[in-house]
């Protein structure tokens, strides 16, 4: 089928302002996004910028706008969009260096403050620190975040103020807080309860919509500030 | 241009890459160079597990690792260094669970381990459950926490950062230039130790599992300085990739019961290995696929055969195998439970093939998956570059640029991540000792001038040709006659045509002319490095005349032990010649047997 594909265009090098080149090209319901893309870039215009690399929907890098809506362009199919207009944009909220391409520091920034990382200082047992399937499952979720920004570049309360340490953050200080095996839950909770922290939220559910991974964010959003509240980890 | 300076330097920010990191930094100050963020490397998408003969489920033995890795390489793989690295593979997996790693769990609460193609209990011969992992996302566990561990200790990132082009200096390493994506300005890091961590090049072949990073460009850097490559001819094709599009399906799927059918709705792998069927080699099933489809029992006669895991398929085939649980009763599975064990599988069918794994099965193809060749190192991760094994100083590779070689022929399943952790970690640590006890080597006048002179060629093309038609032109030949099975005569048309397209290459233009994040400019770059590989990848196979493992010709269709029991090496000269050379596999303890499953 003929497809219009309508992209977000800046090289600042070139351009005062952004603006909105359209191509249209034949492709099939089941090609990706990315692939539309790949075939702009080769045939029309090889200045076209994006990032991309496993192109199935584990590495997270092609996190872009899509009929307005924050996708992988490698996971959105043209078949689930039900339409050939396609626009693509750069997600929201992060500078944007070159077309689709934004400033991820920002965004990186805020995940490091979180202390993302296990923290457990007792001496390490000779073979694995025990853990129950139930304990494992506590975190499951949260573990399958692959930093791609969808989250919280849909998220408008980052886009007021970009101080706000965002979903994605908030996830991977989740990810730690409710695993059994790290100490260093009430430290990430310290930092959460900052005023640019977890009850920023207003559980607008954007970010829980179009996560490629379909972590459940807005809950693990709840369950940490229950966590701040209570004390309690269950 | 900028200068930097650090005792060791890491290249690529995958599992190798970071591990080294990890273990470099205890010591040594150590920088990290990626051309992408570090979560974006391709471990990520490692998913089935990762090997170490834990015995957590049943009965396993290091020693039993070792074997079934010899075998699985066809006996191409040096059996010390795949002894250390069985041996090496329980405590660095226990390692991994003490940074953090989020492995699934036994109802005793140790970490979960999964049956996987080639590996058996010595014993019996049945499969045993010796890959460690994290649902099916252990790749991406891997990756997340080791990155996690590397911003605790603080280890200094450079990213998006393309390094360009390897130093060399009075015969050792001294550093390497990098181009700055945001700003394409150049950058020197002058450093004691370099450690390649750069992964394979898969993107040499059409249908692939494999990143559009995936471009062999640590591979591509160092020969361009000289160094050898050993065994390129060996990559290995995974035998379930999504039909058409090569994305991974993990052998998991086979662990946990699945099977696969051909057009006849046979399980034809009864046929090719009768003992362990659908989990034999990676090499033996996509060979058998390969014949099934070439003999029109391909899903109505297309190339493609089915994966199928739904409830109903597995429990009666685990019944027809005698198949039990740990307790002794009979293998069951229902559609919650495979979901609960391969989440992602279940994703990537459903988004890519409109197809639910539990109620229907999945179209599968074989997928170019695995470099077994690449650098020559010792199990230190230092390069060796002669037939001799003469170490090259301050120059070190690990994971899949590197060939130890501990997968030979053709790597069994778990082993690359195993790969990436053991030796990841002893090439950092190896690389840090190295730097605190050496100097500096000078930097060359113009440290630059080779980077700029590659650049102004490619900025100054002239010419009509198009980069996805030299790209296509290359994957669509080397998929056919450089593929899972090959001919002297198929092979050498490769050759010609590759050496056709490295010419038409010289004459695609470059549109972009700018500095920020110029990625037109720099897939060109790239697309360079997969025809140089190519090439030497097709020189490497026409020369072996015999069949082992990945290597499976037609016109030779047997293993020669007595002419080809050996390892190719492979240099690029000035001119653009490839030399090849040979050196002896170590054997230890396994003398070479017929390779049956």
């Amino acid at each position: 089928m003929q497809v219009t594909v309508k992209v977000f265009r800046f090289n600042p090098e070139k351009d005062k302002k952004p603006h909105y080149e359209t191509y249209k090209l034949e492709a099939e319901p089941t090609d990706r996004i990315l692939d539309m893309l790949e075939y702009i870039k080769g045939y029309f215009d090889g200045t076209l910028s994006f990032r991309r690399s496993c192109a199935h929907g584990i590495c997270g890098s092609d996190a872009m706008r899509i009929n307005g809506r924050n996708y992988l362009a490698c996971k959105a199919l043209l078949k689930d969009l039900h339409t050939n207009k396609i626009t693509v944009e750069p997600i929201l909220g992060l500078r944007v260096i070159k077309d689709l391409i934004v400033d991820m520091e920002q965004f990186f920034a805020h995940y490091r403050s979180v202390m993302p990382y296990f923290i457990n200082d007792e001496p390490t047992p000779p073979q694995e620190r025990l853990q129950s399937i139930e304990e494992r499952e506590r975190f499951d979720d949260t573990t399958k975040c692959i930093l791609c920004a969808c989250c919280t570049t849909s998220c408008p309360i980052f886009w007021a103020s970009d101080q706000y340490v965002g979903p994605a953050a908030i996830i991977a200080a989740h990810r730690f807080i409710f695993d059994s095996r790290d100490k260093a839950a009430a430290d990430r909770l310290r930092i959460l309860n900052d005023q640019f922290g977890v009850y920023r939220c207003h559980t607008v559910f954007n970010c829980t919509e179009c996560c490629p991974r379909e972590i459940e964010i807005t809950q693990a959003i709840g369950e940490v500030k229950a966590a701040i509240i209570t004390g309690r980890l269950d | 241009m900028k200068k930097h300076q650090f005792d060791v330097i890491v290249i690529g920010a995958g599992g190798a890459g970071l591990m080294a990191a990890l273990y470099a930094s205890k010591t040594a100050n150590t920088a990290v160079i990626s051309k992408l963020y570090p979560t974006r490397s391709h471990t990520g998408t490692a998913q089935g597990g990762v090997g170490a003969a834990l015995g957590n489920e049943e009965e396993d033995h290091w020693e039993w690792h070792t074997f079934d890795s010899v075998k699985g390489s066809d006996y191409l793989g040096d059996q010390d260094a795949i002894e250390f690295m069985c041996y090496e593979a329980v405590q660095a997996v226990y390692e991994l669970e003490h940074y953090g790693l989020p492995f699934s769990r036994t109802s005793e609460g140790k970490i979960a381990q999964r049956p996987f193609g080639g590996h058996t209990n010595n014993v019996t011969g049945k499969p045993v459950r010796r890959a460690c992992y994290a649902a099916d996302r252990t790749g991406h566990m891997i990756l997340q926490t080791l990155y996690q561990q590397c911003l605790k200790n603080n280890v200094n990132f450079f990213d998006e950062f393309q390094v360009v082009d390897l130093l060399v200096v009075n015969g050792a390493a001294a550093g390497v230039v990098a181009i700055e994506l945001g700003t394409s300005e150049l950058h020197v890091f002058h450093a004691k130790s370099v450690i390649l961590a750069t992964g394979g090049h898969g993107r040499v072949w059409d249908i692939t599992s494999n990143a559009y990073a995936y471009t062999g460009d640590g591979i591509a850097i160092s020969m361009r300085r000289g160094v050898p490559m050993e065994d390129m001819e060996f990559f290995q094709f995974h035998p379930t990739g999504i039909y058409k599009l090569g994305i991974l399906i993990t052998e998991g799927v086979r662990g946990e019961g699945g099977v696969l059918i051909n057009g006849k709705g046979e399980r034809f792998m009864e046929r090719y290995a009768p003992r362990v069927k659908d989990l034999a080699s990676r090499d033996v099933i996509s060979r058998a696929m390969y014949l099934e489809i070439k003999a029109g029992n391909g899903i109505n006669g297309q190339n493609y055969l089915y994966l199928d895991v739904r409830p109903e398929t597995v429990n009666k085939y685990a019944a027809l195998d005698g198949r039990k649980r740990l307790d002794g009763t009979p293998y069951t599975m229902t559609g919650e439970e495979i979901i609960a064990k391969l989440p992602d599988i279940v994703d990537f069918a459903r988004t890519y093939l409109g197809v639910d794994p539990v109620a229907q099965p999945m179209p599968v193809q074989p997928t170019a998956h695995y470099t077994m060749g690449g650098i020559p190192t010792n199990r230190f991760g230092e390069a060796v570059i002669d037939e001799k094994n003469t170490v090259m100083p301050g120059l070190y590779a690990a994971g899949e640029v590197a060939c130890v070689s501990v997968h030979g022929a053709n790597r069994l399943g778990t082993n690359s991540l195993l790969d990436l952790i053991v030796f990841g970690k002893h090439a950092g640590l190896r690389a840090a000792e190295f730097a605190l006890g050496a100097d500096f080597q000078p930097l060359p006048a113009d440290p630059t001038e080779f980077t700029r002179a590659q650049f102004d060629a490619i900025r100054n093309a002239q010419g009509n040709e198009k980069i996805l038609e030299v790209s296509s032109k290359m994957k669509a030949i080397m998929m056919d006659c450089v593929g899972m099975f090959r001919t002297g005569e198929g092979m050498q048309s490769a050759l010609e045509t590759v050496r056709e397209l490295r010419e038409r290459y010289k004459h695609i233009p470059l549109h972009d002319q700018g500095k920020i994040f110029n990625t037109e400019m720099i897939n060109l770059w790239e697309l360079g490095n997969l025809l140089e590989i190519a090439e030497v990848v097709t020189v490497s196979a026409l020369a072996r005349q015999e069949s082992r493992g990945a290597h499976a010709r037609d016109d030779y269709p047997k293993r020669d032990d007595v002419n080809w029991l050996k390892h190719t090496l492979s240099w690029v000269k000035p001119n653009g010649e490839i030399v090849l050379g040979y050196k002896p596999v170590v054997i230890t303890k396994y003398q070479p047997m017929e390779r049956v499953y």
